[in-house]
């Protein structure tokens, strides 16, 4: 029997909203315990909520990059539950009238397929609990009133791949539209899964169960496959999965269970009567539509077209905002796209990912980056030195052209000092002569490399292959 | 007559005509605070000390000759739901007899900008929860006519301070009739004003979309006076409304010639008193013979509006009291197992039975399950009721209702049949379901006890709820009447 899997995706986004959502307080990452915090966020008897406005617009913006339609009319609500961390014992969010409704995301995994999302709804973040060894609990309520919006899909997923996909979707547009950074690491987007399967004739459904809390794209489809199997595995017994949820285990690979669903959780949800109704204009709706930036899958098309790129690299370009235009700007200034896709998706992630940054903060300029590409394509330097002076401009910011100057690392392309250079190796390792001659072909490398190494890698290594065969073959 | 018994607005007179200065006002009122206290317990705070140094920061910008509003130097009290900074703020409650706020309540800020000199904080039943200022966890306050008896609920405190010349005057909360109900048992004037006409930012909330702040005061000029000082839209309150500053001191008219006066049929029905009944007709005559027009109107939901009310407002008050959990402030338990019972052992402890009894209500109406046959049914409801207010301003400027079905009743009388209790409430409550403003007014005696007339009025229509009551006011003496204590 054949089984298919379903799979529903809840995203928690962090806004990127300077103050929080019912008060003025920051929202900035990090900061000593409890220092974010005034009476309206922690809760306190007599306070009240006032609802951001930039909340809302950075809702709709996101809205409105997702596809949906936005309400003119939405309100928030109570949703009551106890929780050392919830402040009020309440969080603040939205129940039967989401702001946005019925968007979806494409995605290409060989071939396009629509994922529908069924509501992206504004709530507070709530606190933070730690505990210490010595059983002391203890709170961070920076975090409490931080904005957030819970984007729900479908179960229009079948496989971790097309999680996986859409995820990274989700995460870019979110990240063009400047409404989330997306950092998993500090919490600014959480993501739970809903999975179950059921046999290709539909005579078999396994439970839905929730897997909360996934921390990375990995191990959200490392948790589907798991789960997957899981669910299969049971059903192929004559079994069936438990309603429940369960909690992703990094260290053993595995899900394993947090609670049993017997009782469906009833958080006695009525509209919030500290604020009143939040009307949406649509002429403003209007204005940040038009205000959206070209949406990735645009973008990625454009690039295909404008630059002749293949896909892999469009797709790969035009996953982060910053990278694309960083793209653009290298691009107006050198023509050879493709040698700007290759420089980024090899050397320049290299470096972003060796030093654990972001294109936010590199050193250097497009321009810079242009005139080292230039520099290569021209032959005044190697490749490969061109790599080195690559790490020494994201390293330092300075000049390629500079670099090469200082360092005096212009390729040797003079025919006389390349013959010099390689009659000194030939004399010196006469055995790899003779190997040459015997028919051993990896001698010829050999040799090259003790040229380049001679000539402290600016030789022209295409000229230094020429000459060398020149003398071994006659 | 006493100083203490003077109004807000003849103290302002002799203040800036300085006759007496605010350190001697204040003294004189602490003394009288101390004479009569231990009989009335109006009180659960007393902020002696600040109140005399900041009446004598007061007199020093009055000798300075700052410009001087009509309540500086004024002393005052606030119910104790009302957020002070620095200051106790109990809400007559267990769990929060240790809470003193970081903040100020708005209106606390505004009665500090007008100086305005805080004596103290009142008592009130539980978390606003009652009719008759038992239920708090301090003490029941006494009634000054006869201390046998209830000044009402749950601003009773307030009520019961003023009318025994232990504050010019106070602000209570209102939300099914916790100003005006204690204003009639207590023969003072007590006002509710619009929904969102006042912030709530500060009022430790009991229901959300009905609790409102307003004054309890000697006669009806002084409740213009405070009402002046506390209005106005704040960007703290999102449910405040940007509502163009009025002068309420102009609405201090007498004259109802032309006015068209509703009186409702519904509130006259059983159960209210035929002395209480006979004293609203004979005002009815004395508007009619200064030319106002006097009808009778009918709105039939009256008799749903108090068990919606319930529904409503214990549906709010089991959500706003679910953060008294022990966790970051106010009483914890003790002894505790795990988390789960640190909550529920903070709660057994630290609320009375009549705040247990509003959270099971209003947390069963909202569970899953029972939502559409109580919540909804009952925001239906109140729909109707203020269809039916609607109607009725379509024909007339003011409605007239008695406050309460009867006069102060004797303590220990009704706290252990809460329906009973409930019905005091049965005038007021429709009032806040449609967020307009009402105010009491006392307008005859039985048996020595005040009777109260309730003046209602449409959305912001203050000024003429006033201008009604003070022609009432010029034209009896029921307002000049004092306890003897």
């Amino acid at each position: 029997m054949k089984y298919q899997t379903l799979i529903g995706l809840e995203i928690h986004v962090e806004l990127l909203t300077a103050s929080k959502i019912f008060c003025g307080c920051s929202t900035a990452f990090g900061g000593e315990s409890n220092t974010h915090c005034c009476p309206v966020c922690l809760g306190l008897p007599g306070a009240l909520p006032v609802l951001n406005k930039k909340v809302v617009e950075f809702a709709v913006k996101a809205g409105l990059a997702l596809n949906c339609n936005i309400a003119s009319v939405c309100k928030m609500d109570r949703k009551n539950y106890f929780y050392p961390d919830l402040p009020k014992a309440f969080q603040t969010s939205q129940y039967d009238m989401p702001i946005c409704t019925n968007g979806y995301i494409e995605i290409d995994c060989g071939k396009k397929k629509k994922i529908r999302i069924k509501r992206v709804h504004i709530e507070e973040d709530a606190g933070k609990t730690m505990h210490a060894e010595d059983g002391v609990s203890l709170i961070d309520y920076n975090r409490c009133g931080v904005p957030l919006i819970e984007i729900v899909t479908q179960p229009d997923m079948t496989s971790s791949e097309e999680a996986y996909k859409f995820l990274e979707r989700l995460k870019s547009i979110l990240q063009y539209t400047e409404v989330s950074d997306c950092r998993m690491e500090q919490g600014s987007l959480r993501c739970d899964i809903n999975i179950n399967v059921k046999s290709e004739d539909s005579s078999f459904v396994s439970n839905i169960v929730e897997v909360k809390n996934l921390n990375s794209f990995k191990a959200a489809a490392k948790a589907i496959e798991y789960e997957e199997k899981r669910h299969i595995d049971l059903l192929k017994k004559g079994e069936n999965t438990n309603k429940e949820t369960r909690r992703w285990d990094e260290s053993k690979n595995k899900t394993v269970i947090m609670r049993m669903k017997e009782n469906v959780e009833d958080y006695r949800y009525f509209p919030e009567p500290d604020l009143v109704k939040i009307e949406i204009d649509s002429d403003w709706v209007e204005k940040i539509r038009t205000s959206l930036p070209e949406m990735p899958n645009h973008k990625k098309e454009r690039f295909i077209k404008d630059y002749g790129l293949p896909l892999y690299d469009a797709e790969i370009l035009t996953s982060s905002k910053g990278m694309a235009d960083f793209f653009e700007e290298v691009v107006k200034e050198f023509q050879d796209a493709k040698m700007v896709s290759n420089w980024v998706m090899t050397e320049f992630y290299r470096s972003l990912k060796e030093s654990e940054s972001d294109i936010e903060n590199i050193k250097f300029c497009a321009k810079d980056f242009a005139k080292l590409l230039r520099l290569i394509k021209r032959g005044t330097i190697s490749n490969n030195i061109g790599k080195r002076i690559f790490k020494e401009m994201y390293n330092s910011g300075k000049d390629p052209e500079i670099i090469v100057k200082e360092k005096g690392l212009m390729q040797i392309s003079d025919v006389d000092v390349i013959k010099e250079m390689v009659l000194k190796v030939l004399e010196e390792y006469p055995e790899s002569v003779m190997d040459y001659k015997n028919g051993k072909g990896r001698a010829l490398g050999f040799l090259v490399g003790q040229v380049m190494k001679v000539s402290k890698g600016k030789a022209n290594p295409q000229m230094v292959n020429k000459i060398i065969k020149k003398y071994l073959d006659t | 007559m006493e100083i203490y018994h003077l109004t807000a607005h003849e103290i302002r007179d002799k203040l800036q005509n300085k006759e007496i200065s605010a350190k001697e006002l204040t003294e004189l009122i602490l003394k009288r605070m101390k004479n009569v206290e231990s009989k009335v317990g109006a009180y659960v705070y007393i902020n002696d000390e600040n109140a005399v140094s900041f009446a004598e920061e007061v007199d020093n910008r009055i000798h300075a000759g700052e410009i001087l509003s009509d309540l500086v130097g004024i002393p005052m009290s606030l119910k104790d739901n009302i957020c002070t900074e620095g200051i106790f703020t109990t809400c007559a409650s267990k769990i929060l007899e240790n809470f003193i706020p970081p903040y100020n309540a708005t209106v606390t800020k505004m009665l500090y900008e007008q100086k305005s000199i805080l004596l103290g904080k009142t008592n009130m039943d539980e978390f606003a929860m009652g009719s008759s200022t038992e239920t708090s966890v301090f003490k029941a306050t006494k009634n000054p006519w006869d201390l046998e008896r209830v000044p009402g609920g749950s601003s009773g405190g307030s009520a019961a301070a003023v009318a025994a010349g232990e504050a010019f005057f106070s602000l209570g909360s209102d939300t099914g009739g916790s100003i005006r109900q204690p204003a009639s048992f207590c023969g003072i004037v007590g006002l509710k004003p619009t929904y969102g006409l006042v912030s709530r930012y500060g009022l430790i909330a009991y229901a959300s979309s009905l609790d409102q702040i307003g004054p309890l005061t000697k006669d009806v000029e002084d409740c213009a006076l405070v009402l002046n000082a506390i209005v106005g839209h704040d960007n703290m309150d999102s449910t405040s409304v940007s509502f163009k500053g009025v002068d309420y001191k102009k609405a201090l008219i007498n004259d109802v010639e032309g006015l068209k006066i509703g009186i409702l049929k519904e509130y006259f029905e059983e159960g209210v008193d035929e002395d209480i009944k006979k004293a609203i007709f004979d005002s009815l005559k004395l508007f009619e013979s200064m030319g106002a027009i006097v009808e009778e109107v009918s709105l039939p939901h009256t008799e749903y509006a108090l068990s919606a009310y319930y529904i409503i407002a214990s549906s709010e008050c089991s959500s706003n009291l679910a953060r008294f959990d022990g966790i970051r402030y106010g009483y914890r338990a003790k002894n505790y197992d795990s988390l789960k019972d640190l909550f529920i052992k903070t709660r057994t402890e630290g609320f009375g039975e009549e705040v247990k009894r509003r959270i099971m209500l209003g947390t069963f109406s909202l569970s899953l399950g029972y939502y559409d046959a109580y919540y909804q049914k009952a925001l239906k409801v109140r729909t109707l009721i203020k269809q039916d207010f609607e109607k009725a301003f379509k024909n007339f400027d003011v409605l007239i209702a008695p406050t309460t079905p009867s006069v102060a009743f004797k303590i220990g009388e009704k706290i252990n049949d809460p329906l009973g209790m409930y019905m005091s409430d049965v005038c007021t409550v429709p009032i806040n379901m449609a967020g307009l403003p009402a105010i009491s007014i006392p307008c005859g005696f039985k048996d020595g006890l005040p009777i109260g007339l309730q003046i209602i009025g449409k959305h912001f229509d203050e000024s003429t709820i006033l201008r009604v009551a003070y022609t009432f006011e010029q034209n009896t003496d029921y307002h000049k009447k004092r306890v003897k204590l």
